[in-house]
């Protein structure tokens, strides 16, 4: 298949719902087969590339922290940017930057920029196709 | 020329009070002021948004009070008047007891059957 370009909008904050983990999925899975991905975070989910996501221990486990290898969004989103380069994809993150006012979440990790509904738009009108996964 | 977007909003009162406003509604105006071609349909409670006079005003928390409350019907009068197509379904709001003359000015109602035509002419649809 010639490389399509796809957007997503996601909307929920990490660690409450499992609409995000498939937002990856289907986010990874494109960039795997080395298609163009646009990302725009609204609302919580501006979260998800927050740079002081820390891992934590889990006494329920009997794990340390190190033991426990918590997954902290982050490090997905890096993964992404990594998983990019690698497939020669071009992936654009973009957080809505009066939601990470809002949250004072505007340490991010690298590679990820300010939007505003303005930039989803120009993503949708360029990409082959777009989904939204809102907050329910 | 730009594609035709539909917005359709499901989930109401969303955060609304933290928010000022619907995310979503706040979402299609900032999009259509960037020159976006969007319509807003609203289903399910969302169609409540179209009932005038609403107040969500006098929340307070201690000393801090809601002083800007959100006033989704004017947002959505405001949206419609900017010339974006607001349509609710009209089953939801009969299901609801909600009668169109209370209605703000520019919302039009339409039937379920006339959804699958709706969702043919727009070239994305955003299902919140």
């Amino acid at each position: 298949m010639a490389k399509q370009h796809l957007a997503f909008l996601l909307m929920d904050g990490p660690y409450e719902q499992a609409r995000t983990t498939t937002g990856f999925r289907l986010i990874d899975l494109a960039l795997k087969r080395g298609h163009d991905v646009t990302v725009f975070c609204y609302e919580g989910a501006v979260s998800l590339a927050f740079a002081k996501q820390t891992p934590h221990a889990n006494a329920v486990h009997g794990r340390d922290a190190v033991q426990e290898d918590h997954p902290n969004p982050k490090d997905w989103v890096t993964a992404f940017f990594a998983r990019a380069q690698e497939k020669g994809s071009k992936l654009t993150w973009i957080n809505c930057g009066l939601c990470v006012d809002e949250r004072g979440a505007g340490e991010c990790v690298p590679n990820v920029v300010r939007g505003s509904p303005a930039d989803f738009w120009k993503a949708a009108e360029a990409a082959n196709n777009t989904l939204v996964i809102p907050t329910r | 020329m730009p594609k035709k977007i539909l917005h359709i909003v499901d989930s109401a009162y969303r955060a609304t009070i933290e928010e000022q406003d619907d995310t979503v509604i706040w979402f299609a105006h900032a999009m259509k002021g960037a020159g976006a071609d969007v319509s807003v349909l609203l289903r399910g409670n969302a169609v409540n948004y179209a009932l005038e006079g609403q107040d969500a005003s006098g929340l307070s928390f201690g000393a801090k009070k809601q002083t800007q409350p959100p006033a989704l019907d004017a947002d959505l009068a405001k949206l419609a008047a900017k010339g974006v197509e607001v349509l609710y379904v009209a089953e939801d709001a009969k299901e609801r007891g909600l009668d169109p003359g209370a209605f703000v000015a520019g919302p039009k109602g339409i039937s379920r059957k006339e959804l699958a035509p709706l969702l043919g002419r727009h070239d994305l649809v955003f299902t919140w």
